[in-house]
């Protein structure tokens, strides 16, 4: 594989991460990261759609028009959601549940629109695609972090499967019902992003504003 | 004619994207194949997921049913127990044979002016203002006998609706158990209705006498077993009297001629032939 191939499909896992250098798609990386059962999959039709709307919106890019590019990508992208739930429905039908609402939410994902408007408008099918894979893999890779740490904590199982043996039965292990609330993930988003910035320097954004202190109201 | 289409396609491709014919034709183009893909998924997929609701919808009611209180020792005595659903009118009791009941909802439809009546005020002793025309019923058979009728209720507690169901023993008129699914009553004094030692009280309470009187009701305290009444009467819960009194309406609502009374009194006749001779 070429390196410019290699660069657009690894850099969104550390470098570019939507989630941690971005901060896109932090809704549903709260919704359904629980359990990592749903995470997967949530993982998995988030990339399915990337991967799908990078490479219909590639293909058709040299025909938009700029005034309704937005409407058309908007389409491709809710008919590619469409499929996804229909898909789950049928066969996984038990998550599909689980997940409600934030399958169809996958429309509003910054992350598809952002790397259909910013990449695939202007880049090579081939590219967009491996694009929209890479960007699937960055979200992903929080996601799946992030639940592995609710749910290994917050209940003490993984997959469904007992981890720790659970103080009500006599083990050790006190579940952090904390975890399992939507802040939660929040913080480990927070510590996640902290702990990546800190690493790689280069993702820290310069401040737009101060805040303002004690000392600058005149009180103290 | 390929020569022409061609020439069509290329005269498109070399359009500027900006120009309003252009902009409709793409649009129109991927609006068109988007349309076909959703709608190709939707009929591909329809049974599979249909057969998922039907099996999840099944596991609830059994799931419901398995949570009555002393439903357990039932269902041990029943041999392969099997579950179904009936559509019934309830003016008049009788049984809809072409109507679906797995996915009729009794408070939808009962929002909708179509398919429900309005209730005279002084009727409405369950707080519901208005009640669908129609009504499911799950029937827990064992070969070809009904062992339990499952009858959805609901109605005004103090705070909330009550939703839940009651079950009535093979006769038609012996409680066999009250559960509520869902309420908003208040934490610690209306939420006592869900306690078992509250709930199992309901178990073998007769609704009607021998006359056919609703009799069924709760007592303001307790009911001494003495008591004539005590056939018929479950206990008040001390300090939720608004709450036990919503749940002895929407009972005797429900199972009064407004509610399940015709069929169940089709039920009673059907049980007991010689009793209930009159037509």
């Amino acid at each position: 594989m070429k390196t410019e191939n290699k660069r657009v499909l690894w850099e969104p896992i550390l470098e570019q991460n939507p989630i941690a250098t971005y901060i896109l798609g932090i809704c549903s990386a709260l919704a359904v990261t629980t359990a990592l059962d749903t995470a997967l999959v949530m993982a998995a039709a988030v990339t399915a759609v990337l991967a799908c709307s990078s490479t219909a919106i590639s293909l058709i890019r040299n025909h938009v028009s700029r005034s309704t590019r937005i409407i058309v990508q908007i389409t491709i992208i809710a008919t590619l959601v469409i499929l996804v739930d229909q898909v789950l429905q049928a066969y996984l039908y038990a998550i599909s549940k689980r997940l409600s609402v934030f399958v169809g939410l996958i429309v509003t994902n910054c992350i598809v629109l952002g790397r259909a408007e910013s990449f695939a408008m202007r880049h090579p099918v081939g590219v967009s695609f491996l694009d929209g894979v890479g960007n699937g893999l960055g979200y992903s890779s929080v996601l799946l972090l992030v639940a592995l740490v609710r749910e290994t904590l917050g209940s003490g199982t993984l997959l469904g499967l007992p981890l720790f043996a659970p103080a009500e039965q006599g083990g050790w292990f006190v579940p952090n019902a904390f975890l399992l609330l939507p802040p939660s993930a929040f913080f480990l988003i927070g510590i996640l992003i902290w702990g990546l910035r800190s690493w790689k320097r280069r993702q820290v954004e310069e401040a737009e504003f101060r805040i303002v202190g004690v000392e600058d109201m005149g009180w103290s | 004619m390929p020569s022409k289409r061609k020439g069509l396609l290329e005269a498109l491709r070399e359009m500027p994207n900006d120009s309003s014919t252009k902009t409709l034709l793409v649009t129109l183009a991927v609006t068109s194949v988007c349309a076909l893909l959703v709608s190709t998924a939707a009929v591909l997929l329809r049974p599979v997921q249909l057969a998922h609701q039907e099996r999840e919808r099944e596991e609830q009611i059994l799931g419901i049913a398995s949570r009555l209180p002393g439903i357990e020792q039932l269902m041990g005595t029943i041999e392969a127990p099997r579950l179904e659903s009936r559509l019934i009118e309830l003016e008049t009791g009788r049984v809809i044979e072409s109507g679906s009941a797995a996915d009729y909802d009794l408070l939808l439809a009962a929002s909708d002016p179509r398919q429900s009546v309005e209730l005279p005020p002084d009727e409405d002793i369950a707080g519901i203002q208005r009640r669908a025309l129609f009504a499911p019923v799950h029937l827990l058979m064992q070969e070809d006998e009904v062992k339990l009728y499952i009858l959805p209720v609901y109605g005004s507690g103090y705070a909330s609706t009550l939703q839940g169901y009651l079950a009535l023993a093979e006769d038609g008129n012996t409680v066999a158990a009250l559960t509520f699914y869902q309420h908003k009553e208040t934490p610690g004094i209306g939420t006592r209705i869900d306690r078992p030692e509250w709930r199992s009280q309901w178990q073998g309470k007769k609704v009607r006498d021998e006359e056919g009187r609703l009799r069924i009701d709760i007592a303001a305290g307790t009911v001494p077993d003495s008591s004539p009444e005590a056939a018929y009467r479950v206990d008040g819960i001390t300090g939720a009297t608004r709450t036990t009194r919503g749940v002895a309406n929407l009972v005797r609502f429900w199972l009064g001629d407004y509610g399940y009374g015709p069929y169940l009194a089709r039920v009673r006749s059907a049980a007991a032939p010689d009793a209930g001779a009159s037509p």
